[in-house]
């Protein structure tokens, strides 16, 4: 074959383009589709830009350029038979028939989409584990399309995917069968309970706060509490003040409403343990521990809310898992303090309790805190 | 999540309501009250004649549907195929709409499934893939395409191109120089100064380039077009600001609508704090996220009531990519974390992807930046390392090089 020049046959013009900024301005061409299990059914929005539309099938009837809303309807059965032979659904190897139930439009962010509403008729909807879809919109005119699918089920928990011209067949394994609102709870009153737990770092914080709630301190010298009822005042009054304020900074960041970077919330977390175990050593905030408590607490709340985030938080289901959550995480806190209090209380005459529990187990929750501090400020690791 | 966001900021706008919130409760009752009435956002019009999308109509799609109509028709015919791609790619680039890719990749599958592509379809389809920042799966495609023909000059410099943007100068050079004798010595110069320019020879470049320039009166406008892309880009990093706005403003008398241009132009006027005419030059090329990133830049700095807004489009195009899993825009999103959001650490996150996968001058200030401002200096040493083995010159880099040399000693 001859050479060829560009300038005969592309054109330099298009030389231009392969230094152009990958300013992809618009948004390449995607439909939304969510597939949703409302009581014994299989629902589903799926949105389709218009201006897709417009190139497959045509809206546009006058050629005018703008597309009226009375044009569109007009093209509702057509548009409607276009996209429903893209996509096909089925359970168990048996095709679901679909079935459209109205039509409406829907803003995204390159423009309006239409948004066509219908069932899936599956038999047994409760009783389906998995689902097998097949997508092919617009795959033939624009293999750059992609098909972004959101599964949620009846427990309000989505699955999301992509469909592509690579990858235009998903089987999704799901549970679409009903969790109650209760089990719902339950589970996220678990997981709080569990991370209070296995959350050293939350748990030591308390604990070196409650470790002196159980003695007093006069004329620098540290006293059996006499009176039981001045103990339990004391520990009411520093895991109330945790309690409140972790719950209030997990509630706002839960919701978004305030994010803090991670890397400074777990070394502010460590730097807080770090603060109450010395002030054990040197007492500097002794009668006003519960201030510490609360200010601290704030900070650890933003630590909770990552972990309910990795957890994967259904929009729908989102208030029910935040109570659920925290109140877990409550409840849990509260089980330590059931077996603190008491030995504490016991042991709290024994000059063991002082040098042993208070001297030396604060120093050693000062170090370890202090490791982890280096750790997550640094990005270290020295273990 | 579109609702999501809109409930955070009508709590933002009136922090009162949130300061107000007696108890814990309340809070959160009313935002399970926010979620349920988030599910639906559909509407139907009320009006029948109501406009609810506007398509582009330009001379482009009378031309481009005959051609499709054309190909439809004649579907073996090779050359009606390669030029209805090449309007479509062309149609992208001046209109920034990327659907038109899809559509250009449409017209070429068939042949490429079959294995009938011509060398010139291989080439335009590597043109797709470089525009999604495919550039290994390009370079595959042009390897092909010179295989069918070694002599093929848009292969070789489409080659270049991509080898220049992944940082890969010799090979980059190399394929410059397949160019001499292909095409017009000019192109072949423009291609080689192009990589020198950024690997060593950073004067002497610019120099030979205006030779080019001057000695070639009667170009072809895109060719001129991109001379002074070039040149302007090259009077940057040397440090010449005024000789670059020249060269810019020369670039968009020949065209006006270069996106490219307009975003080398507008970061030359962000330097020099002219924000103002940033806003103007870019009043009407929001559509353009690169450079509606670069107006959103610039209002922040006059402190306009409308930057929150412009913010929040911003956020959802990014977001609206990332949920296609788009990797297109990192060294934008890396800019707009760490311009716009404060969010140093997010910025350096973009950057550092960004960068395993192009290497041009702004993907290397933006990491450098993001590595400065995320306190993250030991992660900029391959950079550093990288720019010193190129002997890479850029003034725009002084500020940023100064202050991670100094956190160095």
């Amino acid at each position: 074959m001859r050479a060829i020049c560009p300038r005969s046959l592309l054109g330099v013009a298009f030389l231009l383009l392969l230094f152009v900024n990958p300013a992809h301005g618009h948004k390449p061409s995607d439909s939304y589709l969510s597939l949703k299990v409302e009581g014994d059914a299989l629902v589903g929005q799926w949105d389709i830009a218009l201006r897709d539309l417009e190139f497959a099938i045509g809206i546009d009837a006058n050629n005018d350029g703008e597309i009226i809303w009375d044009e569109v309807r007009a093209k509702h059965q057509d548009i409607a038979v276009y996209a429903l032979s893209h996509l096909k659904i089925s359970s168990k190897e048996r095709a679901c028939p679909i079935e459209v139930s109205a039509q409406k439009l829907n803003q995204h962010a390159d423009g309006t989409y239409t948004a066509l509403f219908f069932k899936v008729l599956c038999a047994n909807v409760s009783k389906i584990d998995s689902l097998g879809l097949q997508y092919s919109l617009l795959f033939d005119v624009d293999p750059q399309h992609k098909g972004l699918l959101k599964l949620t089920s009846a427990a309000g928990k989505s699955t999301t995917a992509i469909f592509s011209p690579d990858r235009p067949d998903l089987d999704l394994v799901i549970a679409l069968a009903n969790a109650s609102a209760w089990e719902q709870f339950a589970d996220y009153f678990k997981h709080g309970v569990w991370h209070i737990w296995i959350g050293f770092d939350h748990i030591l914080f308390l604990l070196s706060l409650l470790i002196p709630a159980v003695l007093m301190l006069t004329k620098r010298v540290w006293l059996p509490m006499e009176s039981f009822k001045m103990v339990v005042l004391e520990v009411l009054k520093i895991v109330t003040a945790f309690t409140l304020a972790h719950s209030i900074t997990l509630s706002l960041a839960a919701l978004q409403l305030i994010s803090l970077p991670t890397r400074w919330v777990e070394s502010v977390i460590a730097f807080s343990v770090v603060l109450a175990a010395l002030n054990n050593l040197f007492p500097f905030f002794h009668a006003r521990r519960w201030l510490l408590a609360f200010g601290f607490g704030l900070i650890h709340g933003f630590g909770f809310a990552n972990v309910l985030s990795d957890l994967g938080l259904a929009e729908r289901s989102l208030g029910l898992a935040l109570i659920g959550f925290n109140l877990g995480v409550e409840s849990g806190q509260l089980v330590i303090v059931a077996f603190f209090l008491p030995v504490a209380y016991w042991l709290r005459s024994k000059r063991t309790y002082q040098t042993v529990v208070l001297q030396a187990g604060s120093v050693g929750i000062a170090l370890l805190a202090a490791i982890w501090f280096v750790e997550r400020a640094f990005e270290v690791r020295i273990f | 999540m579109f609702c999501k966001r809109l409930i955070c900021m009508t709590l933002i706008k009136y922090p009162r309501i949130l300061k107000g919130l007696g108890s814990f409760s309340f809070l959160i009752a009313g935002l399970v009250g926010f979620e349920e009435s988030a599910v639906a956002q559909a509407y139907i019009p009320s009006d029948g004649s109501q406009v609810v999308e506007t398509l582009r109509k330009d001379l482009w799609q009378s031309e481009l549907s005959g051609l499709r109509k054309k190909v439809t028709a004649a579907p073996t015919d090779s050359a009606a195929a390669t030029r209805l791609a090449t309007r479509y790619i062309e149609v992208a680039r001046k209109s920034g709409d990327p659907r038109n890719l899809g559509y250009a990749e449409s017209v070429l599958k068939p042949w490429r499934v079959n294995g009938t592509a011509t060398a010139d379809m291989l080439v335009l389809q590597a043109t797709i893939l470089q525009s999604t920042h495919q550039f290994p799966a390009a370079l595959l495609v042009l390897n092909q395409a010179l295989k069918l023909d070694r002599h093929h000059a848009q292969a070789w410099l489409t080659k270049a191109t991509i080898e220049l943007v992944m940082g890969n100068y010799s090979a980059a050079k190399s394929s410059c120089l397949r160019l001499q004798g292909l095409t017009t010595p000019s192109i072949a110069t423009a291609c080689f100064c192009s990589v020198a320019s950024l690997n060593g020879d950073a004067g002497k470049s610019y120099l030979t380039l205006q030779q080019v320039y001057n000695s070639a009166p009667e170009i072809d406008i895109g060719l001129r077009s991109w001379l002074l892309t070039l040149l302007g880009e090259m009077a940057v990093r040397l440090g010449d600001n005024k000789a670059a706005e020249n060269w810019f403003v020369k670039g968009l008398r020949v065209d006006p609508n270069d996106h490219y241009l307009l975003g080398a132009y507008a970061d030359l006027l962000l330097d020099q704090e002219r924000d103002r005419e940033v806003i103007t030059l870019l009043a009407d090329k929001n559509q353009i996220d690169g450079l509606l990133l670069r107006s959103v830049i610039a209002l922040q700095k006059q402190k306009s009531p409308l930057l929150m807004e412009k913010i929040n489009t911003l956020q959802q195009r990014f977001g609206a990519a990332a949920s296609r899993g788009d990797t297109v825009h990192q060294r934008e999103q890396a800019r707009f974390e760490l311009q716009l959001k404060q969010n140093p650490n997010t910025a350096m996150d973009f950057a550092e992807k960004n960068w395993s996968i192009q290497k041009e001058p702004a993907d290397l200030k933006i990491v450098l930046e993001a590595a400065w401002a995320s306190q993250r200096v030991s992660a900029a040493s391959p950079m550093l390392e990288w720019m010193r083995q190129n002997k890479l010159e850029d003034a725009r880099l002084h500020k940023v090089l100064a202050q991670l040399g100094g956190s160095q000693r």
